[in-house]
């Protein structure tokens, strides 16, 4: 397996889901060893904007070629802004999960709970167990 | 403890991610489902298949034995050929779909590697039937399967002999290697029987010519594209092959076989499901077991059995049985979503 990557600026989740906090604002998408995972990603499914989520709540999905993954919201809050582009580009989430592939931006109702996402190293040691 | 076939480390040199199936650590995909796809449909590509069953059937009443388990008629086999055939049961339901092929002593069977013990211990309580035959297991050797519209041309240079000219279900020798025109793909092909000791060295000849490994992610979405049953999804021991299309290879006129009556019933009385291709508009996947509704009156008709991205149609194929329709079009749930579907033949691809 190729090497994954695991930015030491972004928070994640045991789920594989990694967020950018700037702000108020939660950036969230897949990470590195999510996509590595599923494969070849030919469908992401999104929510509108405006839709509130609680942190857990399951927020959308993620198609590969062998399987289908729900993608669930690492923070609590209202969805401002969802990447339509990944409807026609679903390729991204393979090629640049942390960058072009984000997934949606979240403007966050309770910020005390990115505390209890986990750190880069946090993260890296839930991947070992797996 | 998983079974691994002589390929397994060749499997891990070239990066391969590797998923227990079948009771065999198996490759699933080596960098890409969609490009390994694309390398057959376009080129070639080798799959390791060398967790399929490979069973021994020999004596004078060897075919005696065929014709009683498997419902084509293996009687047409000329020397060196060898025909796809279905195992059934006396209720007409399906114990294992399987290549038979005529080998100048003996006829050897290719089992699913999911049912290789069920089969041969099945062939083996159907044997004591009869005084003249046994029925073994190869232990030493394994297949490999090389698709694509290059793959004779390929293979042909890789072994230094000419293959152009197999046709499909024929066989020939070379040295200790069978080459049959065979192959699971919807392609053109060949698959190679082979020395387990031998089948490194084979294989990296041909990852040495360039040919594009691929892992059982592309045998499923390239054996989907092309409409082809998988045991343990569209086929099993509550299906019929008829219910699944394939009565071309159900010969009732070749005499008795197990599972006769019960077909030539169901044949008269009209069958309970049939197996039907899907395609979607959208991009989202109907995946195995998800239910199917009557688009006009939502009652339940069945369930997918196979679903996939199609690389080669770039979007959401599906095999599901339906037990009947209204119109052209199903729906599908979908993540608590109805998403219809067009109802279309098996074969989303031919070559």
């Amino acid at each position: 397996m190729s090497e994954i990557i695991i930015p030491d600026n972004l928070k994640y989740t045991k789920e594989h889901e990694w967020t950018k906090i700037e702000g108020s604002i939660a950036t969230i998408g897949i990470t590195a060893f999510a996509q590595d995972q599923l494969g070849d990603v030919v469908f992401v499914e999104l929510p509108a904007v405006g839709k509130e989520l609680k942190a857990g709540d399951e927020f959308g999905v993620v198609e590969s070629v062998k399987s289908v993954s729900s993608l669930y919201a690492p923070v609590s809050g209202k969805v401002v802004e969802a990447n339509s582009a990944l409807a026609n580009n679903t390729k991204a989430v393979n090629q640049d999960p942390y960058g072009q592939a984000w997934m949606i931006k979240i403007a966050m109702s309770n910020p005390a709970e990115v505390d209890s996402l986990l750190s880069m190293a946090q993260y890296e040691e839930s991947l070992a167990g797996n | 403890m998983l079974k691994q076939t002589p390929l397994l480390e060749k499997h891990r040199q070239l990066g391969a991610k590797v998923v227990p199936f079948a009771g065999f650590e198996m490759p699933v995909s080596y960098k890409s489902i969609i490009e390994e796809h694309n390398a057959v449909r376009n080129n070639v590509g080798i799959f390791d298949i060398g967790h399929m069953g490979l069973i021994k059937i020999e004596g004078d009443e060897a075919l005696a034995l065929i014709q009683k388990v498997s419902t084509n008629d293996a009687a047409k086999l000329e020397l060196n050929q060898c025909q796809y055939s279905v195992l059934c049961n006396e209720n007409g339901g399906t114990i294992d779909d399987i290549l038979v092929y005529r080998l100048p002593m003996s006829y050897l069977i290719v089992a699913n590697a999911s049912n290789m013990d069920k089969v041969l211990a099945w062939l083996k309580t159907q044997a004591k039937n009869f005084a003249k035959v046994t029925v073994g297991s190869y232990e030493n050797y394994c297949m490999l399967s090389l698709q694509g519209p290059q793959s004779k041309v390929v293979a042909g240079k890789v072994l230094s002999l000419d293959l152009t000219t197999l046709k499909r279900n024929h066989l020939i020798w070379w040295k200790d290697i069978i080459i049959s025109g065979t192959g699971y793909t919807g392609e053109d092909g060949v698959e190679l029987i082979v020395a387990k000791s031998e089948a490194p060295k084979i294989w990296q000849m041909f990852i040495d010519e360039g040919v594009q490994p691929c892992g059982l992610g592309a045998r499923d979405t390239l054996r989907l594209e092309a409409g082809l049953p998988l045991y343990g999804h569209e086929y099993n021991e509550e299906t019929s092959p008829l219910e699944v299309g394939y009565g071309w290879a159900v010969k009732f006129d070749k005499g008795d076989f197990i599972g006769r009556a019960a077909l030539l019933k169901e044949k008269e009385t009209g069958l309970k499901k049939q197996l039907v291709g899907l395609e979607f508009d959208g991009r989202a996947i109907a995946r195995e077991g998800y239910s199917i509704f009557d688009i006009r009156n939502s009652i339940f008709v069945g369930k997918v059995t196979s679903g996939t991205f199609s690389p080669t149609l770039n979007k959401p194929i599906a095999l599901a049985f339906i037990d009947h329709k209204n119109g052209d079009s199903v729906n599908v749930e979908i993540r608590g979503q109805k998403i219809p579907a067009k109802v279309v033949a098996k074969t989303f691809y031919k070559r």
